[in-house]
């Protein structure tokens, strides 16, 4: 190989200091960028501020790109409903699609309602929704799913607040800034929801594979009583998400578990809401002894 | 004026009275690469990720129609931009980009004259180790994803950096368009 043509040194000095110095920039650039990453593997939540910030600041540009992406989704759905048998059958199916999903939903409510009504003094539990708002960003080129919701701290949402679209559950709110906030998609492998079958409540966890769908782990090892096309509804042990959420559809089977499709395509969904963190109910009043223990010192 | 403007025409650099606006050649490459970083994050609510790194691609783009264009510390700013929106752990673009920065140099020293499947084996040799690179710290940050799982992010990447190679082209021609009039 013929000795390579050097194209910078010369004999200026101001020259070689110069490329010197480039150089040296670069190098301290990747020096500046392990740092950073040292410090994010070491307190994830450090620059959290910084990216809310950020989120903030190209808060009006993401939500014009939503509307965007809102209207070529529904050009795409127009033309595709025209070539099928018109945009009327492309509405009725999308209200069809949604109403299985509301079926469901009405069953395991039901069958909580049932459960619940074992329990004694029960408070209304609040479900009114604290903020609707676009998904107006996600993070597409990453292998992890996050999500920037178009409301913050305004709206009233906090960190750990459930998000949902009509169709199911979407994920829930890691960082909050002023008027966007972070969201952990459930298809996120740090994601992980306590589920229930919706027929029967056979208690599993659904955890993000990051490819789209979601493994399904059975707290009751042994035989898999799972089929495909079972409904799986949140369970709302543990509390955070509500129970009774629609999340996903088994697809696929495995020994310990199963492969699901999520409900709510987060790429489907217009408008999601922010619902308020769900606390279990607190357990029965116990015997009388046992309440006045705490008073006692 | 309109009779001395005419005569550039067969010369489309460097009309008569005419010199490119030195603030559009400077920004317009920061400008496209900021915008790439911002758009896979646009264009849908991905639930897997499908996306090529558009911000990077646009900066091995730069870097390889214009060499010599871009600072060797670009990687630094241009990397803390993207890592705001990128989901990665915060610094993993610095880093990469900076080192990307240092080999793409590197190898223009080493082969002077190269090329077309040269650039295009050491740019989608670069855009492979950038996304397997991307996958290793955001599985050290928490994240447990399959090797499988970034298998399309990468053939779309591939696929696309010639797309995004003829973008960079065409804002090329954009930033030295003769616009001012000259002294």
């Amino acid at each position: 190989m013929a000795p390579p043509a050097n194209r910078r040194s010369s004999y200026s000095r101001r020259a070689q200091y110069t490329t010197f110095l480039s150089y040296s920039a670069g190098v301290l650039g990747a020096v500046v960028g392990l740092g950073l990453v040292v410090v994010s593997l070491v307190n994830p939540d450090f620059f959290s501020p910084l990216r809310g910030l950020a989120a903030d600041a190209t808060e009006p540009a993401s939500q014009a790109a939503a509307s965007g992406r809102t209207f070529g989704h529904d050009v795409v759905a127009n033309v595709t409903g025209f070539f099928h048998t018109g945009s009327e059958d492309a509405r009725i199916r999308r209200e069809l699609a949604e109403a299985k999903v509301r079926l469901v939903e009405a069953e395991a409510t039901k069958a909580e309602n049932q459960r619940l009504k074992g329990l004694l003094g029960i408070g209304d539990d609040d479900a009114k929704p604290v903020a609707f708002s676009r998904l107006t960003a996600s993070t597409g080129a990453s292998t992890r799913r996050y999500a920037t919701l178009g409301a913050g701290r305004d709206k009233g949402v906090v960190t750990g607040m459930p998000v949902r679209s009509p169709m199911g559950l979407v994920g829930r709110v890691l960082e909050v800034g002023a008027s966007s906030s972070r969201v952990l998609l459930i298809t996120d492998s740090e994601s992980l929801v306590p589920v229930r079958r919706a027929s029967d409540g056979v208690p599993a966890f659904a955890q993000g594979a990051s490819d789209g769908t979601l493994r399904i782990r059975l707290i009751n090892l042994g035989l898999n009583p799972l089929k495909k096309g079972d409904v799986l509804v949140t369970s709302g042990s543990g509390g955070l998400y509500r129970p009774g959420t629609p999340m996903a559809i088994v697809t696929e089977l495995l020994r310990d578990g199963a492969i699901a499709r999520v409900l709510s395509n987060p790429s489907d969904t217009d408008y999601v809401m922010v619902e308020r963190a769900w606390a279990p109910p607190p357990p029965p009043p116990a015997a009388t002894t046992a309440a006045k223990k705490p008073g006692k010192p | 004026m309109a009779l001395r403007s005419g005569h550039g025409h067969s010369q489309p650099r460097r009309s008569i009275n005419r010199a490119p606006s030195p603030l559009l050649a400077h920004s317009v490459p920061w400008l496209t690469i900021m915008l790439g970083s911002l758009a896979p994050s646009w264009l849908m609510i991905a639930s897997a990720p499908v996306m090529p790194p558009l911000g990077y691609l646009v900066f091995l783009a730069w870097h390889q129609l214009r060499p010599g264009l871009m600072p060797i510390w670009a990687g630094l700013p241009l990397g803390l931009f993207d890592d705001l929106f990128s989901g990665q752990p915060f610094g993993c673009a610095v880093l990469l980009w900076s080192l990307s920065s240092i080999v793409i140099d590197i190898v223009e020293t080493r082969i002077p004259w190269r090329h077309f499947l040269i650039e295009w084996l050491v740019a989608n040799g670069l855009i492979v180790t950038y996304i397997l690179l991307c996958l290793v710290f955001a599985n050290f940050g928490g994240a447990d994803a399959p090797l499988r799982v970034i298998v399309p992010q990468i053939v779309i990447s591939v696929l696309s950096y010639p797309l995004v190679g003829r973008f960079v082209a065409l804002a090329d021609r954009f930033r030295l368009k003769p616009l001012l009039v000259g002294r």
